[in-house]
């Protein structure tokens, strides 16, 4: 009876305690508690400990809402995403892939009437050229050599920071290399170079989703080192606000458009072909590329860049034989000149590429959502849990002095 | 001799095709580079992926003609039909409906509103499209991308006939281009549904 009232009584004194100093929360709660009783108190106050604890509590509730949320969305959105998978595919299986700038040369040659490749450049290595001339067998040209390789194989190596190479295409050369001389090798490039890019990055506008939106931009950053150099233009195209807060940071000038409350009505094909009309009409481009992190799993999400280039550089690389070389051989059907069907190609292309990536997003989005707020409420527990075990002490520590006053005051009356 | 070595390779090489999209070693090679140069700029991140990665590869152009079409039917919301083997399927481009049989041409044709039928054996399945892109590979590999996709017998007669009355109003009283376009539009569309209906 006595201890309830001790009790009550440390309640009614807890007000006056909490009032005249602010109570520093990184301080430890028991030092605090203790240090804060002004002279003439005589318990230790709880309340200080019972507040935080109350506020952890409804912390580990609402993490624990927001990761149910999370989940829901998750399960709506991760079907839909699933489906439009299928989306992108075809246009790959035509187009190809060309996120690189760099130009890559099949070299295939051959030794009298055998063929055999003496060298192998790696990607790393650039070989000095010296001089090319598209007509005749003039050039030299100086190849580390690695090892050998077997008749027939392909090897690549790598030339970049060359002015003009479209001009290259069909070239002859002549190497000498040690004791081997080469009659002639035939040189098509690979890779596809263009003038503009444009970035489009993809992110969410609320936050407390992990990681997810500063790894969208770090490699969107990358790109544009990549992408940047003289005679290169690179430019950023920003869809959420996460990523539009840390790019406005230190590439304000580069950014052209930022389009923010995307998921304010459920995502479907129209709006983000609306979305895509918006971009092409007010972005001038040679190459898109769109980063987004694609949904692998719950757990994991990978930062993808996919390309999507311009009609213009499309029918240019088709002339010029190179990476889609094989386009010049597609018959096209319908249209009235072969430009305005790979135009329209090329438009419906960045209009199903976006729709994926935009899908893809937000079920990283959620799913990163999910796995922030699930160890956010675990955390919460655990310091729910070492809360509980200094709010037991100091109770049992404020009990066990007042029974020491009384006891000693009682035996000080009698003895 | 040596004179026509150059020619010969020329020649050989010209016949040889690049491998490309029918053929995926090149485009990893290609890959490996954008790897290569990412780490050169960026040696402590990792280099994103790209979809080629994600995809599986494509077979190989066949020397013999084979004897099915490989069809792929992708919408935005569903794959209606994947890698199925059909007999032929007839699309409709732009410039007409156009028959694929295996060992069509590669092809890339525009798709207009109209009806998509794939004949596998006995059965004809009839799709009618909103409009999209047709590729064929040289490697008897369909791909058909639209937008819609449903099949004919799940399309309702009247909302069509009113469709097309209201379509065929706007366009009338249209004042715009804009407006004009987005009527003319809706008629066509819903006189491809009407023909579909009735042919």
């Amino acid at each position: 009876m006595a201890m309830a009232a001790l009790r009550r009584e440390g309640k009614r004194i807890a007000v006056p305690l909490i009032s005249p100093n602010p109570i520093n929360p990184l301080r430890s709660t028991l030092a605090s508690s203790q240090e804060q009783t002004p002279f003439g108190v005589r318990s230790i106050s709880t309340q200080i400990v019972r507040n935080r604890m109350k506020s952890v509590r409804n912390i580990q509730k609402i993490t624990k809402a927001m990761k149910m949320v999370a989940a829901s969305k998750l399960r709506a959105i991760q079907t839909k995403a699933e489906n439009s998978r299928g989306l992108w595919q075809p246009f790959t299986a035509l187009l190809g892939d060309t996120p690189s700038k760099l130009l890559i040369f099949i070299v295939y040659w051959v030794k009298g009437n055998r063929t055999h490749l003496k060298a192998v450049g790696s990607s790393s290595q650039l070989p000095h050229v010296e001089k090319f001339e598209t007509s005749n067998i003039t050039s030299k040209c100086y190849l580390p050599l690695s090892h050998s390789v077997g008749p027939r194989d392909y090897f690549l190596f790598v030339i970049c920071g060359y002015a003009d190479v479209h001009s290259l295409s069909g070239a002859f050369v002549a190497f000498q290399l040690e004791n081997w001389s080469y009659q002639c090798a035939i040189i098509c490039p690979l890779g596809v170079d263009v003038k503009k890019n444009v970035i489009v990055t993809i992110s969410s506008d609320k936050g407390l989703c992990g990681g997810i939106n500063s790894t969208s931009v770090k490699t969107s950053r990358g790109l544009y080192k990549l992408n940047s150099g003289p005679e290169k233009e690179c430019k950023y195209v920003v869809l959420g606000e996460k990523a539009k807060a840390q790019l406005v940071r230190d590439s304000k000038k580069n950014i052209q458009l930022t389009l923010t409350e995307l998921q304010k009505n459920p995502l479907n094909y129209t709006q983000v072909a609306v979305l895509a009309d918006d971009i092409l009409k007010n972005v001038e481009y040679d190459a898109l590329r769109i980063v987004f992190n694609k949904f692998q799993s719950v757990v994991s999400f990978v930062p993808t860049v996919s390309t999507v280039l311009s009609p213009e550089v499309v029918e240019r690389e088709a002339e010029a034989g190179g990476t889609l070389g094989e386009l010049d051989s597609y018959e096209i059907e319908g249209g009235e000149t072969k430009s305005e069907v790979l135009q329209n190609l090329t438009e419906f292309q960045f209009s199903c590429v976006m729709f994926n990536a935009v899908m893809e997003n937000a079920c990283s989005e959620q799913g990163a959502r999910m796995s922030a707020m699930d160890s956010s409420s675990r955390n919460a527990g655990d310091m729910l849990d070492r809360l509980t075990l200094t709010y037991n002490r100091t109770r049992q520590a404020s009990i066990t002095t007042e029974l020491i006053e009384i006891i000693s005051g009682a035996s000080a009356l009698e003895g | 001799m040596m004179r026509q070595g150059p020619r010969v390779l020329l020649s050989r090489a010209m016949r040889w095709r690049r491998p490309f999209s029918t053929d995926l070693q090149a485009d990893t090679a290609g890959d490996s580079k954008f790897i290569d140069a990412w780490k050169k700029l960026n040696p402590n991140m990792d280099p994103p992926k790209t979809p080629i990665s994600y995809m599986k590869p494509r077979p190989p152009t066949p020397s013999t003609i084979p004897s099915k079409l490989t069809v792929n039917l992708v919408l935005p919301y569903d794959s209606v039909l994947s890698a199925k083997e059909v007999d032929m399927v007839i699309v409709p481009a732009s410039t007409g409906q156009m028959g694929v049989l295996p060992g069509h041409v590669a092809t890339i044709a525009e798709l207009k509103p109209g009806i998509l039928s794939v004949h596998e054996g006995n059965e004809v399945n009839k799709y009618f499209l909103s409009g999209g892109f047709a590729f064929v590979h040289s490697n008897s590999v369909a791909d058909i991308i639209a937008i819609e996709a449903t099949p004919v017998d799940r399309i309702d007669p009247s909302l069509v006939q009113k469709g097309l009355a209201e379509f065929q109003q706007r366009l009338n009283s249209a004042s715009t281009d804009v407006e004009k376009a987005e009527a003319q539009i809706g008629v066509d569309v819903h006189s491809a549904l009407n023909a579909a209906l009735t042919g």
